[in-house]
């Protein structure tokens, strides 16, 4: 049998609320310090405790970080989902279970291990009694210590590293760890092919979620005020703010530069966080779908009375409530317009947590530069689930506070200047801040029509010049806006376009594509909208232009159609929303079910006949 | 806020060096004899008198007729007119930006009862900083004339039939939701609202004012209770209330007798003086108060004066335990952390 080494896929079958996120976090961290590239990913339900809930790991050698739709190692501790857990292990593969689940073992294309989880954690005298189901998740990474060569010394790294240093959780749960894998060289024999290898693969690399980067980013750039209310999958993106800006904004004095405030919904969040944005303060906050409908009404107004805020929406998958704990890339037409009337939005699409972090910080400064909300759409499974990455970089750019008259400023214009006046042919006016004492500071804010000087006003003229100018300041917008991210294969004649965290599926899509049907493709990453120059372009330059997006109907390809009506017919939506992140399987069978060329073999299924596999998740046999 | 008298000033400016004019708005556009207007000229007034620095004000509204009233007073301060019951949320936020400026919102039954109750009173439990008045009318006016939750029940409006349910009652809804200062009145009566609002301004905390002001348009048939007869008729005062300015600054003394006052302090040294018409109130006793308000409302009273009031209780921004400098005047030392803080956050992760 022909060793398959660091290049698999572990999914761990349990129930929600039973404490196994310690078990796998360890697992994950400890593949990590082996320097294996990995990636994690939880599949959970919207529930407390009870329901089955899976969570999975990939080690992959050449460092792909998507999901996979196949997992050759399952552990399974839930005998509410033993069968389906079964099922689910690729052939040749390796499925772990507790051996307190009583249910026939239906397959012999597999190798099977019971592990005798309850056992040997009663056996433990030092585990108290109440502790056992925690800790007998430890059993389950000991005998994959074995099984599978997952280091012992890493996994005791990786504990210390989880109960920040304190001895008596770390020397229980490690007991246990080394219980199972004990038992499992006293007892199991090898029968299937997947080891875990040391390799030096992520040296100098994080390992991060998206919230806990934006949070940080955020706090990088200067945040003051968040406002948020609770949500899946956004809480955590304000929690870690909480949990990050005590540190990081200590002074010496113990006072504060910064509120973070608990709203009591959605609307007061945005409502808030536009009233400290009105006032000077870098505001913020975050929230999903369900959240950002309610926030549309101040979303409006913010565009229209132009105040800065920004808006992280980590997005899942709706309309409505939806599936509150799936991720998605649907709410990009809603924010694009948001907002009744003639209404323009920034959004910022960052692709990975270390942009999360970027984004965190430049979303500030263009929010303050261009005077405007900036909405970040980031998703659940980039949000919540963790992600090899480089290290967060400090920004490189000052802050940039945008037209801001203080007293000395008015003073040297001797009080010439208009809160809507555009001055500079931009677009974009002067603002001044309450708290300013210059007698000729202060103005009325208002979301009702307004002239040069923000005074109330029903002028038509008036009115239709104000909507030209903040047009133009859009226009003005681009120069601000991250340019996308090219990758490109020499040759290559067909373009890929994307946004978000579909990017680590499409790069490995792309090798693939090359590899089994000689496609060569150039792979560009939108990273803003409204588009900067060099979308255009690409979409210009090349015969054919698939649209990657997890929606239903192709929300960017839509815009891009918009946005290039002469190129229309050569840009070709490929769009999914199942909930499930996007795998390269995906991504590669959606691309050449929707490739023209006549050389196409008729062998590779559409993936539009699918058959139901692991988790619901649709796919191509 | 305080400022020493200055020696040789005009008499027709205050203490800080203003004439009353530097506290006037816009001219009004609502209709003629609107009780809003009278409601921004004692704003003007008690601002004047009390040496008020516009600059150190931050005007907020909702939307509504109430909510264009900031547009007619002050035009030195900054103001931000919002959306429909959003008031609080926007003046939250904005006096975050400097926690050295007050706030004053006015808002309306409609603004305050129906769209914003919600906020409305997550706003008392949060104790910010600002003087929440609102106008009461107990009717849409901007939108010609529907029932508010406000309106009593069986009131008769003329496109709209009769009432058919239970008013809200604005100063119950702010004690029961842990307001710090509650207080009514009527805008007919110009020197109560006057030193009402000075002793809201007075307050540290949230500080409600529910005006019932009659919409001459809309809702003034003589039975209506938001009407000018209604109010006029009865309107139970619970004391007559005189606002004393901190001692250090130069004050009128008023002559009060031993037995018939009751003085509450305020934070900042200046008093309220309350002089009891018919009982001995304690509007420091929440029991009492709400029962009070409980008996009005089976008489029919409209009860005006200072209903509820708790002094130094941390505000907002105490909570929040500020930097002493406006957080809108931090820069980027302030605000951005150090380069070495970027090693440790990554050695962080994982």
């Amino acid at each position: 049998m022909n060793k398959v080494i660091n290049d698999f896929s572990i999914i761990v079958g349990t129930k929600n609320g039973s404490g196994s996120s310690t078990a796998n976090n360890t697992i994950l961290r400890a593949i990590f310090k082996m320097g294996i590239p990995v990636s994690g990913k939880n599949l959970f339900p919207s529930n407390i405790q009870g329901l089955p809930t899976w969570y999975t790991i990939r080690a992959s050698k050449d460092g792909y970080l998507a999901r996979r739709e196949e997992q050759e190692v399952v552990v399974a501790m839930n005998p509410d989902s033993f069968t389906r857990d079964l099922a689910s292990v690729a052939p040749g593969g390796a499925f772990f279970y507790a051996d307190d689940i009583k249910l026939s073992i239906t397959r012999a294309d597999i190798a099977i291990y019971p592990m005798p989880v309850k056992k040997l954690v009663r056996d433990d005298p030092n585990v108290p009694a109440d502790f056992r189901d925690l800790v007998g998740n430890m059993i389950y990474v000991g005998v994959l210590v074995h099984m599978l060569g997952l280091d012992i010394e890493t996994v005791h790294a990786a504990l210390n590293f989880h109960f920040k240093g304190k001895q008596k959780p770390i020397d229980m749960n490690f007991n246990a760890v080394k219980a199972g894998a004990d038992w499992a060289k006293a007892n199991l024999e090898k029968k299937d092919p997947y080891y875990l290898e040391r390799m030096d693969k992520t040296d100098g690399m994080i390992m991060a979620d998206g919230n806990t980067a934006a949070a940080i980013g955020s706090i990088f750039g200067g945040a003051q005020f968040v406002a948020w209310y609770p949500i899946t999958p956004a809480s955590s993106l304000a929690e870690a703010i909480n949990d990050y800006i005590p540190m990081l904004r200590k002074r010496e004095d113990g006072k504060n530069t910064y509120a973070v405030v608990q709203a009591e919904d959605e609307l007061a969040a945005i409502g808030m966080t536009v009233g400290a944005g009105w006032s000077g303060l870098r505001a913020m906050t975050s929230t999903s779908g369900p959240g950002l409908s309610l926030m549309t009404e101040f979303a409006g107004l913010a565009y229209y009375a132009e105040v800065p805020i920004v808006v992280w929406d980590v997005q899942r998958i709706g309309p409505s409530t939806g599936l509150p704990t799936r991720t998605s890339q649907a709410d990009l037409s809603f924010v694009v317009g948001m907002g009744h009337g003639d209404s323009d939005s920034i959004v910022l699409l960052p692709g990975d947590v270390n942009e999360c972090f970027d984004f965190g910080w430049q979303s500030f400064d263009i929010a303050e530069r261009v005077q405007t909300p900036v909405f970040v759409l980031s998703d659940l499974d980039m949000g919540m689930n963790q992600w090899m990455s480089k290290p967060f970089r400090y920004p490189d750019t000052p802050m940039d506070r945008g037209k801001v008259l203080w007293e000395k400023d008015l003073e040297e214009l001797k009080g010439n200047w208009g809160r809507y006046l555009d001055k500079d042919g931009d677009g974009i006016p002067y603002r001044t801040i309450p708290g300013n004492k210059h007698l000729l500071s202060s103005y009325f804010l208002r979301g009702t029509g307004h002239d040069e000087q923000a005074r109330y006003t029903e002028d038509s003229v008036v009115f239709h010049r104000n909507m030209e100018r903040l047009k133009k300041k859009f226009e003005s917008a681009r120069q601000y806006l991250p340019k996308p991210v090219l990758h490109e294969t020499k040759g290559a004649r067909i373009g890929i376009i994307a946004y978000g965290s579909t990017e680590a599926a499409i790069n490995e899509a792309r090798v693939q594509l090359e590899r089994d049907h000689g496609m060569k493709t150039n792979f560009l990453r939108v990273r803003a909208v409204p588009f900067t120059p060099e979308v255009d372009e690409f979409v210009r330059t090349h015969d054919q232009v698939y649209v990657v997006e997890m929606n239903r109907d192709g929300q960017l390809h839509q815009l891009l159609v918009l946005a290039n009506p002469e190129s229309a017919m050569k840009l070709i939506s490929v769009a999914y929303g199942d909930g499930m992140p996007a795998s390269a399987r995906w991504v590669r069978e959606g691309i050449f079910a929707k490739y023209t060329n006549g050389s196409k073999p008729k062998s590779v299924k559409s993936i539009t006949k699918k058959t139901v596999s692991k988790n619901g998740k649709k796919g191509a046999k | 806020m305080s400022a020493l008298p200055m020696a040789g000033a005009p008499a027709n400016v205050n203490l800080v060096g203003l004439a009353k004019n530097d506290y006037r708005g816009n001219p009004t556009t609502l209709c003629q004899g609107c009780g809003h207007n009278s409601i921004s000229n004692q704003i003007i007034s008690a601002m004047y008198e009390m040496n008020v620095l516009p600059e150190n004000v931050l005007k907020f509204s909702g939307i509504g007729c109430s909510s264009k009233s900031p547009t007619y007073f002050m035009n030195r301060s900054f103001g931000f007119n919002s959306l429909h019951g959003r008031m609080p949320s926007i003046a939250t936020g904005g006096l975050f930006g400097d926690h050295t400026l007050k706030g004053v919102g006015v808002s309306g039954d409609g603004d305050t009862a129906s769209i914003g109750m919600g906020q409305f009173k997550h706003v008392m439990r949060r104790n910010l900083n600002l003087v929440y008045i609102i106008e009461n009318n107990g009717v849409y006016g901007l939108t010609k004339g529907q029932f508010s939750a406000t309106a009593e029940r069986g009131l008769e409006l003329k496109k709209q039939g009769s009432n058919p349910y239970m008013p809200v009652d604005i100063c119950m809804e702010a004690v029961i939701s842990n307001a710090t200062f509650v207080a009514r009145s009527f805008a007919g009566n110009a020197k109560q609202v006057k030193e009402l609002l000075k002793a809201a301004f007075a307050h540290r905390g949230i500080a409600v004012l529910d005006i019932i002001s009659p919409c001459v348009t809309f809702n003034n048939a003589d039975n209506a209770h938001h009407s000018y007869a209604w109010g006029k008729d009865h309107e139970e005062p619970l004391h007559d209330i005189t606002y004393v300015p901190p001692r250090n600054e130069i004050m009128l003394e008023t002559e009060l007798k031993e037995g018939e006052i009751r003085k509450v302090a305020m934070h900042d040294g200046s008093m309220i003086v309350l002089k009891n018409l018919e009982k001995a109130y304690n509007p420091t006793d929440r029991f009492e108060v709400l029962r009070t308000l409980e008996e009005a409302q089976r008489n029919n009273w409209l009860t005006t004066g200072l209903i509820y009031i708790v002094e130094n209780v941390p505000t907002l921004s105490d909570t929040y335990n500020l930097v002493d400098a406006p957080l809108n005047r931090l820069t980027e030392p302030d605000l951005r952390p150090a380069p070495a803080m970027m090693d440790k956050v990554n050695a962080l992760m994982f």
